[in-house]
């Protein structure tokens, strides 16, 4: 068996890695539920984990969503983590080949060109020394595209890159040297003994000529195996310890594991898996419109896994779910916010929430829930009626007194069981009524009555609504004059995805625009109920910002589906902000003297002229 | 004694001296607009939670700045954090904030950590 001291740093680096990562995840599936438990023993041998290792070879080596947004940064990524995979697999393969029957300790193949600098020709030896030489430099490409990110991150696209912590820059620092340090040594060992192949022999050849090589190959090696040695130990407490622990994600996502409403070891998953690759960082609207810079998925992940969580930047998020959407590895981020959120305010229901009246039961076809928010933005609630009316709908207005909430604003601030009672009293009512449908103007409302409430009947926002009321001709739209945009709500983008109904409804009344930023990659209004700590003025400027971004291409109205969004946006529009209900009343009664007239461009408010 | 129809009222003053303003000094921390809220009720008007309850922003806004914590305690956490208070506020106050930092004063007295 061939040993050396030099070795040890990277063999006992290893152990450490294996035994930490070994009690880890044991710590993790045995503090699984116990359904859990049983979803991944009996998942283990099904043909789901086929699908899982592809994903895995996919997504964790060749990073294949990464690179379909961005080539270079994709690139980077595909050569360090499939360049690595493939150097340790084909240097395997090589030891194996050439000493099928001795012992070959973990270090052999890793150390390979130290114990048999220049071997005897065995089966294919040339083309293993080409292609080690390749895949080394594949990787070498990686490190030097790696380094000049952290210089230059702009040229990769990226406005901003993550800040770094102690433990990730002894890791990082260790991972930059590896290869460079493997370079040198194998290099020095060609010079010295021969062997190697278009890379090593030659970098070997030209530093011979200049350094004492003989003297330097020894020291070479040490470096080398210690840089893997510190890298190992250092992995599981920087942010790397993502490379094994998505490994662990895709396949207890494929084993049918998922975010719950309380803290498991999935979230733990989940938030080990964050590679803090700061993809999240631009596409925030607080990062680009707001100017805030400390709330970012990849910082509060950190936060959390750290258990340095502020409740002041967990409260100040969107959860417009655009981070969620461009994450590579997938993480469910707005479960996890909202986990923390929960973990940060929970305590026990006020008492009074079980004995607050709720509304007196009307037995009808259709429910219609305006929403808190609607209350507000009493123009889409009379359309509505108007509506219901003209369409001759036997319906009951089920918050027409107000005081009736929907429960998500209170999940959002962190009072899951509060929201729950009053969840169960809401239900209790619209079982009670006998309808059929559940109409919402809301998004809000509509996300939390299609998620949590379990009900047996069809949950419609009224986009959805309309279109079928049109569809069966039980309302006659009108075209209308002028050319619209329509803004798709964070609540029922995304998450819900709610996109083609609408644009159907409006292209029966007016033109309708595309614009960049539809669909998944909606703008939030930034009057998010999310979002506790922003102040007005960020708010308002994440509105400007995205008011600005819908409308570059000069519509005549902004279209919105969303009560809130329509108050925020008014707040900054220069053209008509109209819910998709008005537009609808508006194109039935086209021939009353009622027109959509342009609103007057707004002054800033007072409270910002104050401060 | 001669009743003229009068009699001596309990005193009702508000002891500024003898109350402790933690609660208004946790909430200004973390949310400075707390200062611009001029008491107009426009917020209480708006308010989902006062049709069926007592619940007043404005009124928890002035007994914290009176010091007067129980009555705080009492109904603070009873609102469902709609935001309609916040859409109405004319001053641009962040209400939701105030109240969810109210919250966590009274958390805090609650387990004696301020």
């Amino acid at each position: 068996m061939k040993f050396d001291l030099f070795v040890l740093p990277f063999t006992l680096g290893l152990i450490f890695l294996l035994g930490y990562l070994t009690v880890k995840y044991a710590v993790w599936y045995f503090k699984l539920e116990k359904t859990d438990r049983s979803k991944v023993r009996k998942g283990f041998f099904s043909v789901r984990i086929f699908s899982a290792i592809k994903e895995i070879f996919l997504e964790s080596l060749l990073h294949r969503r990464i690179f379909l947004k961005n080539r270079l940064l994709g690139f980077m990524h595909m050569s360090l983590a499939f360049g690595w995979f493939m150097l340790i697999a084909v240097g395997n393969l090589e030891s194996r080949i050439y000493q099928p029957a001795e012992i070959n300790p973990l270090y052999v193949p890793i150390f390979f060109k130290f114990f048999h600098a220049n071997p005897d020709a065995f089966p294919l030896h040339s083309v293993f020394s080409f292609v080690m030489d390749l895949l080394l430099l594949f990787v070498l490409a990686g490190v030097i595209l790696a380094l000049a990110k952290r210089l230059y991150s702009k040229a990769y696209g990226m406005k901003r890159t993550t800040r770094l912590m102690t433990g990730d820059r002894f890791a990082l620092a260790s991972l930059w040297l590896i290869f460079p340090l493997r370079l040198l040594a194998e290099s020095f060992t060609s010079a010295v003994y021969g062997g190697g192949d278009f890379l090593t022999a030659s970098v070997g050849s030209l530093l011979g000529n200049i350094l004492p090589v003989s003297s330097l190959y020894y020291p070479a090696w040490w470096a080398y195996s210690l840089s893997l040695g510190v890298f190992f130990t250092a992995l599981p407490f920087s942010r790397y310890m993502h490379i094994p622990t998505e490994v662990v994600l895709i396949f207890s996502r494929h084993l049918g594991l998922a975010e719950a409403s309380k803290r498991t070891s999935f979230t733990d998953i989940e938030i080990n898996s964050c590679s803090r690759c700061g993809i999240c960082l631009d596409t925030c609207q607080l990062s680009f419109a707001g100017g805030v810079h400390n709330i970012q998925s990849a910082y509060q992940l950190k936060a959390i896994r750290y258990k340095q969580i502020e409740p002041k930047e967990s409260f100040n998020c969107m959860m417009c779910g655009r981070c969620e959407n461009v994450c590579p590895v997938g993480i469910d981020i707005s479960s996890i916010r909202m986990i923390t959120r929960n973990e940060l305010n929970g305590r026990a229901p006020d008492p009074t929430f079980q004995q607050q009246p709720v509304a007196q039961v009307h037995h009808a076809e259709a429910i219609y829930f305006a929403g808190c928010m609607t209350h507000q933005t009493p123009a889409i609630k009379k359309a509505m009626q108007s509506i219901f009316t003209a369409a001759g709908i036997n319906y009951w207005f089920m918050d027409e007194m107000g005081g009736l909430c929907c429960g998500r604003p209170m999940m959002l601030a962190g009072h899951r069981e509060q929201a729950e009672i009053m969840i169960e009293k809401n239900r209790r009512i619209i079982f009670e009524s006998g309808a059929k449908t559940l109409i919402t103007s809301c998004p809000i409302c509509y996300k939390v009555f299609a998620k949590e409430y379990n009900l047996n009947i069809r949950i419609m926002h009224h986009t959805q609504y309309l279109l079928e009321l049109a569809n069966a001709r039980l309302i006659r739209l009108e075209p209308l004059a002028g050319n619209a945009v329509y803004h798709d709500p964070c609540e029922l983008s995304r998450d819900i995805r709610i996109y083609e109904e609408p644009r159907k409804l409006i292209s029966k009344m007016v033109k309708l625009i595309p614009g960049d930023y539809e669909k998944d990659n909606t703008l939030c209004c930034g009057n998010s109920l999310a979002n506790f700590s922003a102040a007005n003025e960020i708010r308002l400027s994440v509105a400007r910002d995205a008011f600005e971004k819908l409308t570059a291409q000069g519509a005549q109205y902004l279209v919105t589906s969303c009560p809130m969004c329509k108050k925020a946006f008014e707040k900054v529009a220069d053209v008509p902000v109209k819910d998709i209900a008005e537009l609808v009343s508006r194109s039935m009664h086209k021939d009353q003297p009622h027109t959509i007239t342009a609103n007057r461009k707004k002054e800033p408010s007072a409270a910002l002229v104050i401060h | 004694m001669i009743d003229f129809g009068y009699k001596i009222q309990t005193d009702r003053q508000i002891d500024y001296d003898a109350n402790s303003r933690r609660i208004l000094e946790f909430v200004r921390e973390g949310e400075p607009s707390v200062d611009w809220c001029m008491s107009c009720g426009t917020c209480a008007s708006a308010c989902t939670a006062a049709v069926t309850t007592d619940y007043s922003l404005r009124r928890l806004i002035i007994l914290a700045r009176r010091g007067m914590e129980k009555d705080i305690l009492d109904s603070v956490f009873r609102c469902r954090f709609c935001g309609k208070c916040f859409n109405a506020c004319p001053r641009g106050v962040n209400t939701r904030n105030i109240v969810y930092l109210m919250q966590l004063a009274a958390i805090k007295i609650t387990n004696h950590e301020i």
